[in-house]
């Protein structure tokens, strides 16, 4: 793919903060009208990353474009380019709606009665024109980021940031939010998504990169993704618990990988790579009396995918802790 | 919910020509004025504690202090124009620590627009703020008879001046609002920086009876000089020299303080 094609094309980029390398050399190419997700935990520096591209943070080392346009050299440009919806709403609270929006138009050079007619299209494109002439702080979670996102579109721009769209919300008003991002894309946006939901970069994007502690561990489709970390999962369930630590310790020792243990208990998953392996795994579970309940060999999900890079469970509430600076 | 016509609508209106670094400051000054109206209760804030305080000593002090209550007045509005304008710098700092922590400026800095436009807002806002409290103190000074003698030119006079020390203290807000995170800490900081100068200040008493080692600063402090003018402005006999002392503060915190928010607000 040439550079006149990308949406984004970032070389080494690296941001510090104190001794902490939040983005240590972040290699990166979206495709123009593609949906990029970056996935990976709290932490991990999605939303630094995210913030350099959009001109909000001066990347340390590296350089990047951002439709053609010089990060460093050129941020003008780069921001005539490109909209961004941060993690937290970016919306004046005391504000209507209809000011937010209206606000915004003129900021981008509508003036008078072009910038109050664009504000009123999108509140119609977005389902807000009944609550145009609410302050925005009395909207629902699903409305705010239904109007962060139709105040990024008030030029339609290039790239489009999304941070984080659907934290926080409820899985209807993520459905919601899903089925815009798909329109903007078929629309011709390119978008570039961060998310810890690993559903969610499968579910959306046609590229994902996985970011864990600054760096990109992997990168490609989803289906590429699964396949670099093997076709054969294994997935046993026992009969008796009691014995989890004793059948994990086997298949680890057996298929030299790590064990991944379901949140509910009773269930292990453990890269095979092939058929074979696994059935002789599974035949030295039987040699040494474990029962099973049920087991099978399949794709890997995401998240076991970002398990077998990282070596840590992926999407897990103890990574909470520790955002984004 | 949206669908793929819409969006193509919204795609097909051209893109606007880029505005001028003016219209950019102006819209956000249109955003301060819509503030007022949306949450008028900003200015029961602004004015409450000033009025207190003007029934307050006036009426429970004012006779011990000045012989009577209306010759207290005449000396301690000007004073308390003062007090209220630098105590409403603060809420400069708050607002723009609200509008940073809720991620606001993120979105305005990812805009192509003048980067400080932003300011020239919050400075409209204050100016307004400034003019709307300083007039409703006025009134209520006027109604207890209070006499502003050197009559309409003097209080006009008075009132840029109260704008210039508005502006010259909101700078101070404004850089710890951008260093701050909660609004709140911005406003606990701010009265604690300001209390010592307002009430050591010769705002409500003449300074004559103080100790000597209070006086001399008191006789220092910018506060008083600010309030000296602005007595002379509104009373009559204001002198050049008291005028130029009153805004030494202002323009110096201006000229320290602007370039110093600017640095912070890029490196961000």
């Amino acid at each position: 793919m040439g550079l006149a094609q990308s949406a984004i094309s970032a070389r080494g980029l690296v941001k510090t903060f104190g001794k902490l390398r939040a983005v240590d050399g972040i290699n990166l190419d979206v495709p123009r009208g593609m949906i990029f997700a970056i996935l990976g935990p709290n932490g991990a520096g999605k939303t630094t990353l995210m913030r350099m591209l959009a001109t909000l943070s001066r990347p340390d080392a590296g350089s990047a474009t951002v439709m053609g346009h010089d990060l460093v050299q050129a941020p003008h440009e780069v921001r005539a380019a490109i909209a961004m919806t941060g993690q937290f709403a970016s919306l004046d609270e005391d504000l209507t709606g209809r000011e937010n929006l209206v606000l915004l138009a003129r900021l981008w050079g509508f003036r008078g009665r072009a910038a109050k007619a664009r504000a009123d299209d999108l509140l119609a494109a977005f389902g807000l024109s009944e609550a145009a002439t609410k302050q925005v702080r009395d909207y629902s979670g699903g409305m705010r980021r239904r109007l962060d996102i139709a105040a990024s579109l008030v030029v339609t721009p290039g790239v489009l940031f999304l941070d984080e769209p659907t934290t926080g919300l409820d899985p209807n008003a993520r459905k919601d939010v899903w089925g815009m991002i798909r329109g903007l894309a078929e629309a011709g946006v390119t978008i570039l998504l961060t998310t810890q939901y690993l559903e969610e970069a499968d579910q959306l994007a046609a590229r994902i990169a996985v970011i864990d502690h600054g760096r990109k561990i992997a990168e490609g489709t989803s289906r590429e993704l699964k396949a670099a970390t093997g076709s054969g999962f294994l997935h046993v369930a026992l009969a008796d618990v009691a014995r989890l630590d004793e059948a994990a310790t086997i298949l680890e020792r057996r298929l030299e990988h790590p064990v991944q243990r379901s949140a509910e208990g009773a269930e292990l998953s453990v890269l095979a790579r092939t058929a074979k392996t696994g059935n002789e795994a599974l035949a030295e579970l039987v040699a040494a009396g474990i029962e099973l309940s049920d087991f099978s060999m399949g794709q890997p999900s995401l998240e076991e995918v970002f398990f077998a890079l990282t070596g840590q469970p992926g999407l897990s509430e103890s990574r909470k802790e520790g955002d984004k600076p | 919910m949206i669908d793929t016509t819409s969006l193509q609508r919204l795609q097909s209106v051209a893109r606007p020509r880029t505005p001028s670094a003016l219209s950019n400051a102006l819209v956000f000054g249109w955003r301060a004025v819509l503030k007022f109206k949306h949450v008028p209760e900003q200015l029961f804030d602004l004015v409450m504690t000033p009025i207190m305080f003007t029934l307050l000593f006036t009426f429970v002090f004012g006779g011990a202090l000045a012989g009577s209550p209306g010759e207290y007045l005449q000396f301690f509005l000007p004073g308390i124009l003062v007090q209220t304008v630098v105590f409403n710098a603060v809420y400069s700092g708050m607002g723009l620590s609200t509008d940073l922590g809720k991620g606001l400026f993120d979105r305005f800095r990812s805009l192509p627009i003048w980067s400080l436009s932003p300011f020239a807002g919050l400075m409209v806002g204050d100016i307004l703020r400034h003019l709307i409290a300083a007039s409703i103190i006025l009134t209520i000074g006027l109604i207890l008879g209070y006499r502003p003698e050197a009559g309409i030119p003097g209080v006009l006079a008075a009132f840029a001046m109260l704008i210039a020390i508005g502006l010259g203290m909101g700078w101070v807000f404004i850089v710890l609002g951008l260093l701050i995170r909660t609004p709140t800490t911005v406003m606990t900081l701010g009265f604690t920086f300001l209390f010592p100068l307002v009430f050591a200040s010769n705002i409500m008493v003449d300074p004559g009876t103080m100790p000597d080692w209070l006086r001399a600063f008191v006789e220092v402090n910018p506060v008083s000089l600010m309030t000296t003018a602005l007595r002379g402005l509104m009373g009559g006999g204001a002198t050049l020299s008291q005028v130029v002392l009153a805004l030494i503060a202002p323009v110096a915190l201006t000229a320290i303080l602007a370039p110093t928010t600017l640095w912070l607000y890029l490196r961000r």
